[in-house]
């Protein structure tokens, strides 16, 4: 038997997007292994309603552990509910999303398993007895490739490197006890608190990002207009800019800030210095807007416009509300 | 409070990175180390909240080859009181071994907290945090760019994808730190002076059986060569229709 297992990431109480494309990774490797794919979701009672929508993206088995006290993530509690079923179930793979949470519960599952585990990876594939998986290192200016053995292979996957896929089947659906009672947990999540209602930047399909070449934080304006006109899209920032306080320092895009990949990135004023497109490079179409023709990031950009940024946004704010207007 | 920080000796690949001909590491010569950028942060924290709470004791971790001798030295430069250097010839990209060893040499050091950068600058796995506060049993919270303590007991913010999480946890605990919690001190003169004189104990490193290793390393593919579109505002016509019509984006 070669069942896979994959914890399903909800938010207040539905299904994340990481969540689908973490079962899309699963069914591959459910469907190369021959086994089912058991999805598992914990949160408050009702929870199980997500059930069906992980069975159309191709779950056979949803797990669900609901409980009053689980309606926030719960890190000891799902660390130690997954692990309890991982180990009694046999199954040949854990898979968790990369995302701020699986990032926080992948490892801990991992060390009550005693296995190593393969982090942020956006490939993987079996080899026989082991794993082989590709991760970005060197803050994306590399791609490892990686060997991991032992079983089960816990294995976290970049947001993104899936796409979520229809596979509908209708999941059975099987009951799992905590197995710590959420009360007694010591690490308790008090308060999710929205930013704001803006889309977030691991998930935007487009982001506008502003650079030092913006001169100053009031002409962040620009950058927020731009973004609005798409509809669709959030506002990232460079380093340069987060630094000196224009922005919020989570709106940072680079080595040590956010790694995005979205399908349009918007470069405006963003010269591409190499911290900053290691957290950028992997997008699908990049465009920059820079009176520099020199910058760097007119070799990563598919698309450039050289010229003074206050005359070239204000005139792709108003064409691309057009272009929307008429779709 | 008594308080561990894990360092991570790692290149400092700013300026130059390059793939050695093994094609499994980066090319060394001329390669400077540093400490690993969030683990600078975590010193930072550490030496704030002491600050903060007059008094107490930091300890720098580290496992490594010799080099991460003098990274030690520069965290008890920053100001930390003393450091363990747990002695391997390399650094694995195993993190349950490296935790494994990190959690015996930290077990019976009865440390307030126990403090990690969120991830690694070269590997980027962001593991061994999480692994040994599991290992050691203790409570444990991930990515922190807010941080309170009072009495026993800590209330952290983490950012999650699009919203911030608060959570509170007791002591004894293991946290990973993000940036947000203030910028690394650079080392004063007198800290460097002061940090010659401070205790850098030297132990073999207890790592764990290896069951991830590095197979190879590649650049990242190519993006084909861009193209200048056009100059000024007179060009955003073009592009708009490129990105509607040749890339299917908008």
């Amino acid at each position: 038997m070669a069942d896979i297992f994959v914890f399903a990431e909800t938010r207040g109480g539905a299904l994340r997007q990481v969540a689908l494309e973490t079962v899309a990774a699963a069914r591959q490797a459910a469907d190369a292994l021959g086994g089912e794919l058991h999805a598992m979701v914990a949160g408050a009672p009702g929870i199980g309603q997500v059930a069906e929508s992980l069975g159309q993206h191709g779950a056979d088995v949803v797990l669900t552990v609901e409980d009053a006290g689980l309606g926030r993530y719960s890190p000891e509690v799902a660390a130690a509910t997954a692990a309890r079923r991982i180990k009694d179930s046999g199954y040949r793979v854990a898979l968790f999303a990369a995302s701020a949470e699986g990032r926080d519960l992948a490892p801990r599952v991992a060390a009550i398993l005693g296995v190593s585990m393969a982090s942020d990876v956006t490939e993987f594939t079996v080899d026989g007895d082991a794993f082989t998986v590709k991760h970005p290192a060197y803050t994306g200016k590399a791609i490892a490739t990686l060997k991991l053995t032992g079983t089960p292979a816990v294995i976290s996957v970049r947001p993104g490197a899936y796409s979520a896929t229809e596979a509908t089947r209708s999941a059975r659906i099987e009951a799992v006890q905590p197995a710590i009672d959420p009360a007694s947990a010591r690490v308790k999540v008090t308060e999710i608190g929205a930013k704001t209602a803006k889309v977030d930047l691991a998930e935007a399909p487009v982001i506008v990002v502003g650079g030092r070449g913006l001169q100053e934080a009031g002409n962040f304006a620009l950058v927020e207009d731009l973004a609005a006109a798409f509809g669709n899209a959030a506002v990232g920032a460079t380093r340069a800019v987060t630094d000196d306080g224009w922005r919020d320092p989570a709106d940072q895009i680079g080595q040590t800030g956010r790694v995005v990949s979205p399908t349009l990135y918007v470069g405006v004023g963003v010269s591409g210095a190499i911290q900053h497109l290691a957290g950028m490079r992997s997008s699908n179409v990049i465009v920059a807007i820079n009176k520099d023709k020199d910058a760097p990031i007119f070799k990563v950009a598919d698309y450039g416009i050289v010229g003074d940024l206050f005359e070239v946004v204000p005139k792709l704010t108003e064409e691309v509300k057009a272009a929307k207007a008429r779709n | 409070m008594k308080i561990a920080v894990c360092i991570k000796r790692v290149p400092d690949t700013e300026m130059r990175f390059t793939i050695a001909p093994d094609g499994k590491s980066i090319e060394s010569a001329g390669l400077k180390y540093e400490i690993s950028t969030f683990d600078e942060y975590a010193i930072e924290a550490a030496l704030r909240l002491n600050e903060a709470q007059g008094g107490g004791e930091i300890t720098v971790v580290g496992l490594g080859p010799a080099g991460l001798g003098e990274l030690l030295r520069r965290g008890l430069s920053m100001g930390a009181d003393k450091a363990i250097h747990l002695t391997a010839d390399e650094v694995p990209v195993d993190g349950f071994a490296i935790a494994q060893a990190l959690a015996t040499a930290l077990r019976d050091g009865g440390y307030d907290l126990i403090l990690f950068g969120r991830n690694a600058t070269d590997t980027g796995h962001g593991t061994v945090g999480p692994m040994v506060a599991q290992l050691l049993g203790l409570p444990c919270v991930t990515a922190i760019t807010h941080l309170a303590i009072n009495d026993g007991s800590g209330t952290a913010q983490r950012a999650l994808e699009g919203a911030t999480e608060t959570v509170t946890f007791p002591l004894p605990a293991v946290l990973s730190i993000d940036e947000g919690l203030g910028r690394p001190r650079i080392p004063s003169l007198k800290g460097i002076m002061a940090a010659k004189k401070k205790p850098l104990d030297e132990q073999p490193a207890q790592l764990g059986p290896i069951s991830l290793t590095l197979e190879s390393l590649a650049p990242p593919p190519e993006r084909p060569a861009g193209r200048i579109v056009g100059e000024g505002a007179a060009a955003v016509p073009e592009l708009v229709r490129l990105l509607r019509e040749e890339a299917k984006v908008l």
